[in-house]
């Protein structure tokens, strides 16, 4: 039993110094750093990501900061508050013929998720969230849109406001089809960019719809 | 010596890891061979160590396991040869532990594989080009002449996806525009179960009775025909839709949905053998998918209110319907186009 005695649970073994893992676990300083700043700055630092995207959004250049630092807080806001100022629309006081908050929720997420696993099987080379986080942005348009129907719905609701909603609707809606393409198109191979580009134009069509045939009670 | 200790050491952990070699060099000697039964007695006889360093010794290599276990839940080949490695080496508590981080670790992994992996089997019937999408929509309004050989079915998805998606998106703006009101369940969910519904259940169905009549045709060929075919209805509801004739709507059903149902059913017959089978299956088919564009039409269109409970109605004869939805001017011409109808089908 000689050679046990190299083999006991001393100090000479490194042990713990093999085990350390460094997969990316073990964040870099500056993370630390972050949980020591006020709440307020942490807020701000988000909006302003926020805020740049949107901008991203309504004035589509080809840039990548889309794509390279993806969050959903965007596509949430305004998913929400489309959602939110879809309600009080209906046919009739008994039967709802707007659509629900969770359906619209379901519509655009389901939506999203189906595109996304649509381009990815097309052979894309977006990841899934980043193309979460396009399509998502890429309703801001539409959300506009809804604002501005809501108030022309204020004002009366005739053939003029038809017209003035119609146009408003489709403009926005070639909007936000175009953004989302020029983020979405360049990830895909050359020539199947029409077979990615049907499934947005359809899914912005859906929401069009919901905002265009939108008539509160 | 050491030397004839480590080599089997690093034989038995695998790993590159120098620090598991020793310690495979610890077991291997307590053990005699790499086994995975412990004997408590030899490792009291042999370990030269008190039974507070085992414990201590024990709990750190508990913790160094449960690390590696948390760091690498992908790699559960690489941690397989380690634990072996270190099973041996702190009992029986300790090798339940291991085994239960080597379960965990194994099913995050095999779970996260089969959500890819279940995307990769569906790529290859993604694979087209825009031409030739377009082809195939063209071709399925031509019925094919050669019913003697079978027939090639392209069995793609993309296609027929979008396609029950546009016909879901028709269907919402007929809802829309007719002021159906569905009481139980929303638009959007009635219309999407209504696609999805037809398009994966007729599929299945006619499967089903294609084994029965011993037809040569796959699962996805089915989808993707019958996919195919609700091109023409969507052409015929997005037309009709917009355009409130009911003469015009007939013409259409007969002309663009009997034009794709014929092609179907070519298609069908010509990988069909035996004259009773093929009557069986065709004629299926064909009512089946005559009676889906005509049910679209009757079921969302101009519907009298509080009538319609789509979910509970599709057998619903269609001709009250259209008694009422007609107003009193063109009631002559609609009787009797009824009764036409009525005489054909």
């Amino acid at each position: 039993f000689a050679g046990l005695a190299d083999v006991s649970i001393s100090e000479d073994i490194p042990v713990e110094g093999e085990i350390t893992i460094p997969v990316g676990s073990r964040s870099p300083d500056e993370d630390y750093s972050t949980l020591d700043e006020p709440v307020r700055d942490t807020i701000l630092r988000d909006l302003k990501a926020v805020g740049k995207k949107f901008v991203h959004v309504m004035y589509p250049k080809k840039s990548s900061a889309l794509l390279r630092d993806w969050d959903l807080w965007g596509p949430l806001v305004l998913c929400v508050s489309l959602a939110l100022m879809l309600q009080g629309g209906s046919a009739d006081s008994k039967d709802d013929g707007g659509p629900q908050f969770a359906e619209v929720f379901v519509i655009i997420w389901f939506g999203a998720v189906v595109i996304t696993l649509n381009s990815k099987l097309l052979g894309g080379t977006i990841s899934f969230f980043q193309s979460l986080c396009v399509l998502g942005y890429c309703v801001l348009p539409l959300t506009v849109a809804m604002l501005v129907c809501r108030l022309v719905l204020l004002a009366g609701s005739g053939t003029v406001s038809f017209i003035i909603r119609l146009i408003v609707v489709v403009a926005m809606f070639g909007w936000s089809t175009l953004a989302s393409t020029a983020f979405l198109a360049d990830s895909q191979p050359p020539n199947r960019k029409a077979l990615v580009v049907y499934p947005i134009f359809l899914f912005y069509f859906v929401i069009s719809w919901m905002i265009l045939t939108f008539t509160p009670q | 010596g050491p030397g004839t200790m480590s080599a089997p050491g690093a034989a038995a952990a695998g790993g590159g890891r120098s620090g598991a070699a020793e310690w495979g060099g610890f077991e291997d000697n307590v053990q005699g061979g790499g086994s995975a039964v412990i004997d408590m007695e030899n490792m009291d006889d042999t370990s030269g160590s008190s039974f507070e360093d085992m414990g201590e010794m024990h709990q750190r290599m508990k913790e160094e396991e449960e690390e590696e276990a948390e760091g690498e839940a992908g790699a559960a080949e690489e941690e397989d040869g380690e634990f072996l490695g270190m099973k041996g080496l702190r009992g029986q508590l300790g090798r339940q532990v291991a085994d239960q981080m080597w379960q965990v670790g194994k099913r995050q992994a095999s779970r996260a594989f089969s959500l890819y992996a279940n995307i990769d089997i569906l790529r290859p019937y993604f694979d087209v080009e825009p031409v030739q999408v377009r082809a195939r929509l063209l071709e399925s309004m031509i019925p094919v002449k050669m019913i003697n050989f079978p027939q090639k079915i392209a069995g793609e998805l993309y296609g027929p996806l979008m396609l029950v998606f546009t016909l879901v998106a028709i269907l919402l703006h007929g809802m829309k525009t007719s002021d159906t009101i569905i009481r139980e369940g929303t638009l959007m969910g009635t219309a999407i179960g209504t696609c999805f519904g037809y398009w994966l259940g007729v599929s299945s169905f006619i499967y089903f009775l294609a084994y029965l009549c011993n037809a040569q045709i796959t699962m996805v060929q089915m989808l993707s025909l019958l996919g195919y075919g609700l091109f023409g209805h969507c052409i015929t509801l997005f037309v009709t839709y917009n355009i409130h004739f009911h003469s015009l709507f007939y013409v259409f059903w007969l002309g663009v949905g009997g034009l794709s149902t014929l092609r179907m059913v070519a298609v069908l017959v010509s990988r069909t053998v035996g004259h009773t089978q093929r009557l069986i299956l065709c004629g299926t088919l064909a009512a089946l998918h005559m009676l889906f564009l005509l049910y679209l039409h009757f079921a969302y269109h101009k519907v009298v209110e509080g009538i319609l409970d789509t979910l509970e109605g599709p057998n619903m004869p269609p001709f009250q319907r259209v008694a009422r939805d007609i107003p009193v001017v063109s009631n002559a011409v609609l009787n009797t186009t009824t009764k036409a109808v009525a005489l054909t089908l």
